[in-house]
């Protein structure tokens, strides 16, 4: 029953955690089973409720052009008292509008993740997935990204996960998410056509490149905080992005099919630049995907990726030879991401220091709702474990993701909520599952000798499950 | 002695079907009102230490120092009948039973006669002979059988989910504190066991638990002794039955779970771990009873577990799965001040398997008994619906008020 260590690893590191008969199904080698995962389609997403990026854009910018026009009229019609308190009541009901158009949005996207992370057939490229979502990730605490947060995983990050790094790279940097979150829709050459306007316009509202979009590409996206880029590069790349938008914006920014990715070669800034060396004559929206292109090329790119990889999936502090080896094949395949994931399997290292990663709260609830074979649906508050537990989904706070430490996660009072949580998971599910006979089928061979008595001897049903899904190796992989 | 006053009993009970079946019917109007909580203890109490037979001549020797003394002194026993005695911890049960609101049933077991505990509180959930026999609950069968009109839910069940007890046809639902509950006491107790060799899950567990006793000081101050934590998710629960409970067209049965039972090391004696446990069970029964206010009048309470313990103490200092066991019947609705056992003794002759309390009463008859008077429940439904395959189980009636 209780299977190799090979097939524990792999579904518990590497899988989203095993599921009742998985490590049988794996059998003695895990390798060959996560190869199997690489080679069919891409990880797609897909409901009925689950819309376009562009079309929740184009109906969100609407909206806020509603908003702000009820804030001019409440502004303008400032005349009496009665009036002025009758023009904000309105303001405060359409203002209400957005959110209640974005939540029921988010509320479905966060569904269809969780459920399809806890029935993939395929979890370890469900597993990479969500490894590149948190890679290029945004944070739904900022603009209109509640709405735009699922739509940007199943748009940029899924369709790429099996295919090439360049690919996911271009397809991120050029969504309308990223581009709202990391600002750059705005973003405005000193020397280009929108600027010289505003000049001869003497406008009072100064324009130039907004800069976080270059940096966290070299710094989060590819090359990494040590990758070798200067504040010049990153200035000289910000104008390369520059006319990087999104249609549908009005007024200036009307052009182009609302929500969706538009280049504007108005606010693009003009002529050849050098980043880090290299020269790229002008060619408008090309001059920023041949960057993109040679970034991926970068030495350092290639070993900050395969560092958080290794992290993610060996340990903390990953062993540098498993590192190098995943860097290399990354470097010689250009980024090719199946290449580079069969480094990771092959790597002797990932399959020693057993339960060397302690579970974040969302690895720690999606293995619990695959071993427990736990609903998810809107009927079953699918946000409330990641809320109560600390990681709300796609809502890291930054565009650096969730951080990938145990010290990160494992906190005392972080520590009581997940028992709390699990106890409540005992608690919800009693004799409808049998810990007994889940835990060796859960944990194979990193099942220990105590937690098996522990499971075994609790005092009721319920009490078992809540020991088994708060046992050490349950809380780690 | 003990044998006669329980025999003048059960002889009421078999031969007394009939008159009972009377009785209800007869008073059929004014037990409209009346109302039933099922408290399942689960982990297997100690009935032994909830209800020591003080009065039994081998007690002494099988629970040594952990023996309650018999009534008089402090931190003894309280007085109950004579031979039993309370556990020092049950001062509101004690209040009851003096105002002839408790009725304690003493050696009694479900047909269950195996020590797990999955499977005893399956038997002790579903009504049958056997684990998984059945996938519904005998309350449930039963609330199915009520004569109409009933209220729309049946029963509510404290918690997230329906336990087996109340799954089943009838239409009965389940209510929860939206806020996570922290764990009990006993749960933390064997994660920290279970965390012993694993260095950082040991120290944030005990810097948590640390944390909570500072958070708790003002529960702790208002019931001292007490874990302030169980206190509060208790009170809560029985506040919630309580709120369902006292409305006219609500449900009215009630069921809630209680754990940390399952004492196998350090479970205490007049003091300690079980102390503490029983005094909070005994202080959210006092709170039930003040939250039904004139409701309390018409209501029974069940406290069941799924199996005893062992009769003398185990070398952890605890007691290991039994077999017979107690339960306790409270409340306004019962004819209570009486301790109902055919005790059997505890002597290493008359000990089940020659460790256990041996079972003298089938937890059935009770449960026929209660449904039947106080419920309502039609008897040929509870022999052929709710307690299948239980003939040996005599329906023992006059456990309610008349």
């Amino acid at each position: 029953m209780q299977g190799s260590i090979a097939s524990a690893i792999a579904a518990n590191r590497f899988g989203c955690g095993a599921r009742a008969g998985e490590l049988a199904a794996i059998g003695g080698d895990g390798r060959d089973w996560l190869r199997a995962q690489l080679l069919a389609g891409p990880p797609t997403l897909a409901a009925p409720q689950l819309r376009s990026s562009a079309g929740i854009l184009a109906a969100a910018l609407e909206l806020r052009r509603e908003i702000q026009g009820a804030r001019k009229a409440g502004a303008l019609s400032n005349t009496s008292d009665d009036a002025a308190a009758e023009a904000t009541q309105q303001a405060q009901q359409v203002l209400q509008r957005l959110p209640q158009f974005l939540k029921p949005i988010y509320t479905a996207e966060v569904t269809a993740r969780f459920a399809q992370a806890v029935a993939s057939e395929r979890p370890f490229v469900e597993r990479l997935t969500l490894f590149w979502s948190n890679h290029f990730a945004v944070s739904v605490d900022k603009h209109l990204l509640a709405g735009l947060a699922g739509s940007f995983e199943r748009e940029a990050i899924r369709p790429h996960v099996l295919g090439s790094f360049n690919d996911m790279l271009l397809a991120v940097e050029m969504h309308p998410a990223m581009l709202l979150y990391l600002d750059n829709y705005l973003s405005v050459g000193p020397h280009s056509p929108a600027a010289s306007r505003a000049k001869a316009r003497q406008a009072q509202r100064r324009v130039g490149i907004n800069e976080n979009l270059a940096r966290e590409i070299l710094e989060l996206h590819t090359l990494g905080v040590r990758g070798g880029y200067t504040q010049q590069d990153v200035t000289t790349f910000a104008e390369v992005l520059t006319g990087w938008s999104l249609g549908g914006e009005g007024g200036r920014f009307a052009a182009g099919t609302p929500g969706q990715f538009v280049f504007r070669p108005e606010l693009h800034e003009p002529g050849t630049k050098v980043v880090l060396g290299r020269r790229y004559p002008e060619d408008g929206f090309g001059q920023g995907a041949a960057v993109l292109r040679d970034l991926v090329r970068q030495r350092a790119t290639a070993d900050f990726i395969a560092t958080k990889l290794a992290r993610h999936f060996i340990a903390d502090d990953p062993p540098p030879a498993a590192v190098a080896r995943i860097a290399d094949a990354f470097a010689t395949s250009g980024g090719n991401l199946p290449t580079v994931y069969r480094a990771l399997i092959d790597a002797r290292e990932s399959w020693q220091q057993p339960l060397a990663k302690y579970k974040t709260p969302f690895d720690y609830i999606v293995s619990s709702y695959r071993g427990l074979s736990l609903p998810v649906d809107e009927s079953h508050a699918p946000l409330a474990p990641f809320e109560v537990l600390g990681q709300r989904t796609w809502q890291p706070g930054s565009p650096a993701g969730w951080p990938d430490r145990s010290a990160d996660w494992d906190g005392a009072s972080a520590l009581m909520k997940r028992i709390q949580w699990a106890d409540a998971v005992g608690n919800r599910m009693g004799s409808r599952a049998d810990a007994v006979q889940l835990a060796p089928q859960l944990l194979g061979a990193n099942l220990t000798t105590a937690t098996r008595t522990a499971v075994a001897h609790a005092a009721s049903a319920a009490q078992a499950l809540t020991l088994l899904l708060a046992a050490p190796e349950f809380m780690r992989r | 002695m003990r044998r006669r006053e329980f025999l003048s009993l059960s002889t009421l009970a078999a031969g007394g079907a009939l008159l009972g079946a009377r009785l209800s019917f007869a008073h059929s109007a004014a037990r409209r009102g009346s109302r039933f909580v099922l408290v399942i203890l689960r982990g297997a109490l100690d009935g032994m230490a909830a209800v020591p037979p003080c009065g039994d001549r081998d007690y002494g020797a099988l629970r040594g120092a952990f023996a309650l003394r018999a009534p008089g002194v402090a931190g003894s026993a309280l007085p109950l009948d004579g031979f039993f005695g309370l556990h020092p911890s049950l001062g509101f049960l004690q209040q009851c039973y003096a105002a002839h609101e408790l009725t304690v049933l003493h050696a009694l077991a479900t047909p269950y006669r195996e020590r797990s505990h999955f499977d005893g509180q399956d038997v002790l959930e579903n009504g049958a002979a056997h684990p998984h026999a059945l996938q519904s609950g005998w309350l449930n069968r039963a609330l199915a059988q009520l004569p109409a009109p009933q209220p729309r839910e049946a029963g509510v069940a404290l918690g997230q989910n329906l336990p087996l007890v109340m799954r089943g046809p009838a239409a009965v639902t389940s209510w929860s504190p939206s806020r996570l509950g922290a764990p009990d006491d006993d749960t933390l107790a064997r994660l920290s066991d279970l965390y012993a060799g694993d260095a950082l899950l040991a120290a944030r567990l005990a810097d948590a638990l640390a944390a909570n006793a500072i958070a708790g000081e003002d529960l702790r101050a208002a019931a001292p002794a007490r874990s302030a934590v169980s206190n509060a998710r208790y009170a809560e629960v029985v506040r919630a039955a309580a709120g369902f409970l006292r409305q006219e067209n609500g449900p009215r049965v009630a069921v809630f779970d209680t754990t940390g039972w399952d004492t196998h090391a350090n479970e205490g004696a007049a003091e300690g771990q079980l102390a503490g446990r029983l005094g909070v069970l005994d202080a959210s029964l006092a709170t039930l009873r003040q939250e039904l206010g004139a409701t309390w009048r018409d209501t029974a309470v069940l406290l069941v577990t799924e199996f005893g313990r062992t009769a003398a103490i185990n070398g952890t200092r605890g007691t290991d799965h039994g077999t017979a066991t107690v339960a306790f019947l409270v409340g306004g609705a019962v004819a209570g001040g009486r301790v109902i056992a055919d005790w059997p003794g505890l002597s290493a002759r008359a000990l089940y398997q020659g460790r256990d309390l041996a079972p003298t009463l089938d937890l059935r008859s009770v449960l026929k008994g209660v449904l039947a008077d106080h419920l309502e429940v039609p008897p040929r439904a509870l022999e052929q619906v709710v307690f299948p395959d239980s003939a040996g189980a005599v329906p023992l009636h006059g456990l309610m008020r008349g």
